[in-house]
């Protein structure tokens, strides 16, 4: 569902390359998770995938669409069939919990029966009912991110993107964080989700792709974190 | 569509309130704008009004000889008036004139004694001439002079055209008539490319503080119609609240300046902010929306870019 064909990423200095020669590809439904140091170019490899940037060589493929072939004014269009979570939230501010999730699919143009009916179901996939209404800064880190799960979840995705998910919560928040996106793979979310977290990837048990100045240099079927 | 729009106009109130600081802030910079907007157009209609009754106060005046023949000066006053600079000709017979004369001296003994002696009252007709603009008095006076120059000594009629005495108040009057309505367009146009760029500057400043805000919108797959809807709805009632606050800042200092610039340039602008209010109103409005209008698109433009 997802390949890459031979991406390279240079920086505009052009002496440091963010992603090296990178192939590979991911199936429906799987959950893979990116490991590597920082700056082993984890995020420049996400933000490939939902064409927030261009690589320098190399194509990249969504299904059959080449993703950096889409025109500016399709790319709306494409990035909805994409859940994305960060590390740091990116909730918008004034809007509450509730309101953050309806906006993802304002902007995808459903209209207010289903918005109604799916907000809630999505907030309470991540157990955040009773928080609604709450604005983010109301919300501990752990709440945030999972109102960005439920923000991600709720256009029913082809795929989920996640960049550092758990990087700034606490073990229990990463826990939960972990068993919400483990569930959403279950429920048939193709997952892609980079981490530091050894844990997390013990407690997976899935493909392992682990990255080294800008190269995939393993690829395991089976959870192992090895750095 | 419908949904979308309705959509766009509820997060744009919803963001206004919100955001409330960023959108008091540019509210209070776009009003101060049209005030000062506001304050050069009543300027400029205090200095055309006084322009006006200035250029009024200049006239020429053509003195006939007492005996003249009564065809002679109607033939004149006739073709002065068909003059196309000419805007009015005001005739003073030889019996006013001796009128206002006595009028002009009285309680002035010997003045009086010594037209009581005269016989024929010794005074001629005359005319004042109104030129539509200054600057055609001397076209004026150049064909009264052909007049007085076509006539031969047995049947002179016209005693005197005073343009020459006058000619220099009158070039006075009329450059420094141009150079403060060129001054005062100038200062307009400074004030108003001033006020343009503050506000531009405040509306996006106040958007830079949603940047994060645009770019999650993006990252969420919103389109840039969807994303910049709410900020031009913003600009758009930032331009009608601040026309409207402007519009009531000037009634208390109008009501108290009124009189005044009616003692000095006989015009009361409070009289005529109430009797062009409809105008006014409309005009700051919708200088204001458009400024707003104009200045949140720009400044949503810059990160809806790549
Ligand atoms: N916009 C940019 N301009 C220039 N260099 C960049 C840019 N973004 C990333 N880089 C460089 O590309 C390399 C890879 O960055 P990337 O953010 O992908 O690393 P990462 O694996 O996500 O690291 P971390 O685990 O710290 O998030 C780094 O050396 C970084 O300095
Ligand atoms: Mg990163």
């Amino acid at each position: 569902m997802i390949y890459f064909d031979n991406v390279s990423k240079l920086y505009n200095d052009g002496r440091s390359a963010a992603l090296q020669e990178v192939t590979f590809q991911v199936a429906p439904k799987e959950f893979v998770s990116i490991v590597g140091h920082s700056g082993a170019g984890k995020t420049t490899l996400l933000k490939m995938i939902i064409a927030e940037d261009n690589p320098s060589h190399g194509q990249v493929f969504f299904e059959s669409l080449d993703v950096h072939k889409i025109p500016k004014t399709k790319l709306p269009h494409y990035r909805r069939k994409i859940g994305t979570i960060f590390q740091d939230f990116k909730l918008l501010s004034h809007k509450t919990a509730y309101e953050n999730v309806a906006f993802a699919m304002e902007a995808n143009g459903r209209d207010d029966k289903e918005i109604v009916e799916n907000v809630p179901q999505a907030l309470a996939l991540v157990d955040l009912d009773d928080k609604a209404w709450n604005f983010p800064n109301e919300l501990s880190g752990g709440e945030k991110q999972r109102v960005a799960i439920a923000r991600a979840i709720v256009n029913q995705p082809d795929i989920i993107i996640a960049d550092e998910p758990t990087g700034n919560l606490d073990p229990i928040a990463t826990y939960e964080v972990v068993q919400i996106l483990r569930k959403i793979n279950d429920l048939g979310t193709t997952v892609i989700m980079t981490t530091h977290n050894k844990g997390v990837i013990d407690e997976i048990e899935r493909r392992v792709i682990t990255m080294d100045d800008g190269r995939i240099v393993r690829d395991d079927a089976t959870g192992k974190y090895v750095l | 569509m419908i949904t979308a729009l309705r959509r766009i106009v509820k997060a744009g109130f919803v963001g206004f309130w919100r955001n409330s600081y960023v959108a008091l802030a540019s509210i209070f910079v776009l009003t101060v704008a049209l005030f000062v907007i506001g304050s050069t157009m009543f300027l400029d209609q205090l200095l055309a009004t006084s322009l006006n009754t200035l250029q009024t106060k200049v006239d020429i005046n053509v003195y006939f000889v007492p005996d003249a023949p009564e065809e002679e000066v109607e033939r004149i006053r006739n073709a002065v008036a068909a003059l196309p600079e000419v805007s009015v000709v005001q005739f003073t017979s030889a019996e006013e004139a001796l009128q206002q004369y006595r009028e002009r001296n009285q309680g002035n003994e010997i003045s009086l004694q010594a037209l009581e002696e005269l016989d024929d009252n010794p005074l001629g007709s005359n005319i004042a001439i109104l030129a539509k603009e200054t600057s055609q008095y001397e076209s004026i006076a150049r064909f009264l002079e052909e007049q007085q120059g076509l006539e031969s000594a047995q049947t002179q009629v016209i005693d005197e055209i005073n343009y020459a005495k006058n000619k220099d108040s009158i070039d006075t009057l009329t450059s420094i008539i141009n150079a403060v309505e060129q001054a005062s367009l100038t200062i307009m146009a400074v004030l108003l490319i001033a006020a343009v760029l503050i506000t531009f500057n405040t509306v996006r400043l106040a958007i830079y503080t949603s940047r994060e805000e645009i770019a999650i919108m993006r990252l969420v797959g919103a389109s840039n119609v969807f994303i910049r809807g709410p900020f031009m709805l913003q600009g758009i009632m930032y331009g009608l609240i601040s026309g409207t606050l402007a519009m009531l800042l000037f009634y208390p200092l109008l009501v108290w300046i009124g009189p005044r610039t009616e003692a000095f340039f006989e015009l009361n602008l409070f009289d005529y902010y109430i009797v062009h209010f409809g105008e006014i109103f409309g005009l700051l409005v919708g200088i204001g929306v458009v400024l707003g209008l104009i200045s949140s698109m720009i400044a949503v433009a810059r990160y809806l870019r790549t």
